[in-house]
């Protein structure tokens, strides 16, 4: 026998530090965007609206500016998902600290046959006083919500109908441009993230 | 010296089982690497006319399976020339929106662009090391094999 087991050994490393070498290609993961919100690029001016306000003036995006706005669709009458949106956008105002003054939340109802200023006001109210709830003529509201994407559906009659609707959030920076959107179901510690790094800008 | 053809024989297999046992172990050990966690869908330039001429596009599927950590990140993209109701947005002509996903779970978009208004995203955990691994890498090869012979019409 002439086999020399140090040569078998040496040749079979070869052949897998050679085929080692070929798998593990090294690839730069291209990093996660900074915010938990989906983000536009680029970003663009919030289309303009003008509307009644729940705090007695008219609301507009101009007079927010300087301020992070989280601009959300929804009813007074909504089930599950607005108290659910509202809770979580005061809990992270409240997370904010006294940053929290430099944010703006405001909720433009879909449902203005129920949703007046009064019952906006009385509505937010139990969230966060400082929210400002937004109406005007259903063709008003429409158009709004056309400029952004924002569907609404009525379903069923009678007294006790019910609105479905775009459930995302908004966010709006200092300079008054849409930056990124929240899909429904985030907590308030990735508001408080983003709206951070929005603030910081 | 002279390697024999016995000795050709051990070093052929030895090489050979160190290669599958090696090869193995690498898929079902180590960290999978990607380029980019985007998972795109464009909107091409002319949709809305070819829409408007009565066409049916579908550009996005009723459902979209993602997985953390490998594409985790919904990127969509207008490069028409109107704004677009695409997923769970509006985006601009030119314009991109960029969804991160952090969490494993099945997410549902509202979007009318489907005719049941809805736009699922199934977002799966990254692959543990082992079994699951190796299984993602076996239907990630299989999966670039069947599609290779396609490849070649376009």
């Amino acid at each position: 026998m002439h086999s020399n087991p140090i040569r078998l050994i040496h040749a079979a490393a070869l052949l897998l530090s050679l085929l080692f070498a070929s798998v593990s290609i090294t690839a730069s993961a291209s990093a996660l965007p900074e915010l938990m919100a989906g983000v536009f690029n680029p970003p663009y001016m919030a289309p303009p609206f003008s509307l009644q306000g729940s705090n007695g003036s008219d609301v507009t995006l101009a007079h927010y500016r300087g301020k992070v706005v989280l601009l959300a669709f929804g009813y007074t009458n909504c089930a599950a998902v607005c108290p659910t949106t509202l809770a979580t956008l005061a809990q992270a105002r409240s997370g904010l600290g006294r940053a929290a003054d430099s944010v703006q939340v405001v909720y433009v109802t879909v449902d203005p046959q129920r949703d007046s200023v009064a019952r906006l006001r009385q509505f937010l109210a139990v969230f966060d006083p400082s929210f400002v709830g937004a109406t005007g003529t259903p063709a008003a509201l429409a158009a709004v919500r056309q400029k952004y994407g924002v569907t609404a559906t009525k379903q069923g009659s009678g007294r006790d109908y019910a609105m479905a609707h775009t459930s995302s959030i908004f966010l709006i920076d200092r300079a008054g441009k849409l930056r990124a959107l929240m899909p429904f179901g985030h907590d308030a510690a990735d508001f408080v993230h983003d709206i951070k790094l929005l603030l910081a800008e | 010296m002279k390697v024999t053809g016995r000795e050709w024989t051990w070093l052929i297999a030895v090489a050979l089982s160190l290669a599958v046992f090696g090869g193995v172990g690498w898929a079902a050990l180590a960290p999978i690497a990607v380029a980019s966690h985007d998972e795109l869908f464009e909107i091409p330039h002319g949709t809305f006319a070819r829409r408007m001429a009565g066409e049916r596009i579908e550009i996005l599927p009723h459902t979209i399976w993602l997985t953390l950590g490998l594409n985790d990140v919904l990127l969509l993209r207008n490069k028409d020339e109107v704004p677009h109701i695409f997923g769970p947005t509006l985006i601009m002509p030119g314009q991109s929106f960029s969804l991160p996903f952090r969490q494993a779970s099945t997410y549902s978009f509202q979007c009318t662009a489907h005719a049941n208004g809805q736009l699922s995203v199934i977002v799966e955990p990254n692959p543990a090391p082992g079994l699951e691994r190796l299984r993602w890498r076996w239907h990630k090869l299989t999966n670039a094999l069947w599609n290779m012979p396609e490849s070649h019409h376009h």
